[in-house]
């Protein structure tokens, strides 16, 4: 299949995603297409994880369909979903890298879980995506526990980018660290994303972030403060739109104001 | 409100008995089908570097305590039961009891709570905190199925070597209610294994053996989906490792109660109920 601009990889249509009795997903519809950079913005708990982890069949939701290339999640066996999600990779919020392996136990495992390739192989694609992201083949012996923060998100995009994915999904992938790391961290996105065509997939609270990386913006807005009937995304559209919205929501939110909030401190 | 997706039920004595029904049995259910998950996945065996360091830590290390555990089981049953058989003139037969003691019912049942309590708990909690870091999502992402690593290797070590660990604390049980016959209440050791020995039949030990594979299994199953349901925060994973231990030890006395009529059953079965050979 070639890529088209309109092509629409991911797609999510009238979801909804409840946690116990708390709602986090209202209807929400929107496509990602091949090779396009989205980044979601909202405040704390508006159901940005949550959709990422739906885009990726890592959650399924209650109502609405999840669709990869136009076919329906709910309507893959569990062995299709596999094989379609080994083409995503995760860069999860806390790196979430497997305490019990060292680093190049880490970034080797999915290709020993889903590739029949020998040691050697495995061993220069370890060192090669230690060397992307930056790092040094002494890395590969460390356990994740000796790592600071910065070092464990980029294990964790080596381990992601093991499998050379055709998207990759980043949640919250500067959150935590230092504005030097962080800007590491957001040129390593740009340069995945010209090593390879991927369609990128980026959940985030830093405006540098989508000042630098991102080709369309969706802004989600939490369920509580939404009214019966109102959408969830409050804003959909360009970097450069974003940051010129006339919405106060996505005003407050991209220059980081309290605005109305500040009347919830004094109640 | 919209983040509300229903009213609080009443709280009167019918509600709560309904509430508390609703959630027994979908617990129950939930349980059911993590089993059913489960041994779909157990056609295929896990591979040699995740399988084999889940077996020495439920096996190997699992030994010290195990043992110990056995030996003073066994100590402390020669100790309660000398007296009275002492009134009766029948101290020479208290290998008999202690021994038919252990190998029945307490070294299976002590050493399925000893490994509740030292390898249930902590499945849980490695598995629980595994979840609330997302480790268990990123193997998810990564094309491992999260039952077939974590569940499936830790079921087999449980299922495989809880038989061991079990024979081995009768072993020491009998060992130390021998100790303490023979040294210390001056029982002959003769008698001690000669009347151990005669109440004690294989069907006995393939029984107390056979229990043990049940708990085992209870163990394993019950610890990890606690772990798979483990709730956010070090309080979640506390939870869910105390709930593993709890759950575990009365699934073990629930069927260690069902399992015993069963196989009392299966012996007069088979044997046609005659009884035991007595000296």
């Amino acid at each position: 299949m070639t890529d088209s601009p309109s092509r629409i990889v991911l797609e999510l249509r009238g979801v909804h995603r409840t946690f116990g009795r708390q709602a986090v997903l209202r209807n929400v519809t929107f496509p990602v297409h091949a090779g396009e950079t989205l980044v979601l913005i909202g405040e704390s708990g508006c159901g940005k994880s949550v959709t990422t982890k739906l885009l990726a069949g890592l959650m399924t939701p209650d109502v609405g369909q999840v669709a990869w290339d136009g076919r329906s999640v709910a309507n893959l066996s569990r062995r299709d979903l596999r094989q379609h999600r080994l083409r995503f990779g995760y860069l999860f919020q806390g790196a979430a890298l497997f305490d019990s392996l060292d680093v190049y136990e880490n970034i080797a495992f999915g290709l020993r879980e889903n590739t029949q390739k020998r040691e050697p192989e495995i061993r220069e694609v370890v060192h090669q995506r230690l060397r992307d992201v930056g790092l040094t083949a002494e890395t590969a012996r460390k356990r994740p526990g000796e790592l600071s923060g910065g070092m464990k998100k980029r294990v964790a995009l080596a381990r992601a980018l093991a499998m050379s994915p055709e998207v990759m999904f980043y949640d919250e992938p500067t959150t935590g660290l230092d504005p030097v790391m962080s800007d590491v961290i957001n040129q390593l996105i740009l340069e995945t994303r010209a090593r390879q065509p991927v369609t990128s997939v980026v959940v985030t609270h830093d405006m540098h972030t989508v000042r630098r990386v991102a080709d369309r913006v969706i802004m989600l807005y939490p369920l509580s403060r939404l009214k019966p009937g109102e959408s969830q995304i409050v804003f959909s559209g360009t970097a450069e739109e974003v940051f010129n919205c006339p919405d106060p929501r996505v005003r407050n939110f991209v220059n980081g104001e309290a605005g109305d909030r500040l009347k919830e401190l004094a109640a | 409100m919209s983040t509300l997706v229903a009213d609080e039920p009443p709280g009167t004595v019918i509600h709560e008995v309904g509430r508390l029904t609703i959630r027994a049995v979908r617990a129950v259910g939930n349980l059911t089908l993590f089993a059913a998950r489960m041994t779909r996945q157990l056609v295929r065996i896990p591979r040699s570097q995740v399988l084999w360091p889940v077996m020495y830590d439920v096996g190997v290390q699992s030994l010290p305590v195990i043992l110990i555990t056995g030996l003073f089981i066994g100590m402390v049953l020669s100790v309660q039961t000398y007296d009275t058989l002492k009134v009766m003139h029948f101290e020479s037969r208290v290998g008999s009891v202690v021994n038919v003691s252990l190998v029945k019912e307490l070294g299976p049942v002590l050493a399925a709570t000893m490994l509740a309590g030292r390898v249930g708990s902590r499945i849980a909690a490695e598995i629980g905190t595994m979840r609330v870091t997302e480790q268990v999502d990123a193997l998810d992402a990564l094309g491992a199925d999260p039952i077939a690593y974590l569940v499936v290797p830790r079921f087999l070590a449980c299922f495989l070597l809880i038989p061991a660990l079990t024979i081995l604390a009768d072993a020491f049980g009998m060992f130390g209610g021998w100790v303490v016959s023979t040294q210390v209440f001056g029982v002959s050791s003769h008698f001690y294994w000669f009347y151990s020995d005669s109440f004690i039949t294989a069907y006995d030990v393939v029984t107390g053996t056979m229990k043990s594979l049940f708990f085992g299994a209870a163990i394993a199953v019950i610890s990890c989906h606690r772990g798979f349901h483990c709730r956010s925060g070090a309080e979640g994973v506390g939870q869910a490792a105390t709930e593993a231990f709890v759950y575990s030890f009365i699934a073990i006395l629930v069927l260690d109660f069902f399992l015993g009529v069963i196989l009392l059953h299966v012996y007069r079965l088979l044997f046609g109920g005659r009884g035991r050979k007595r000296p």
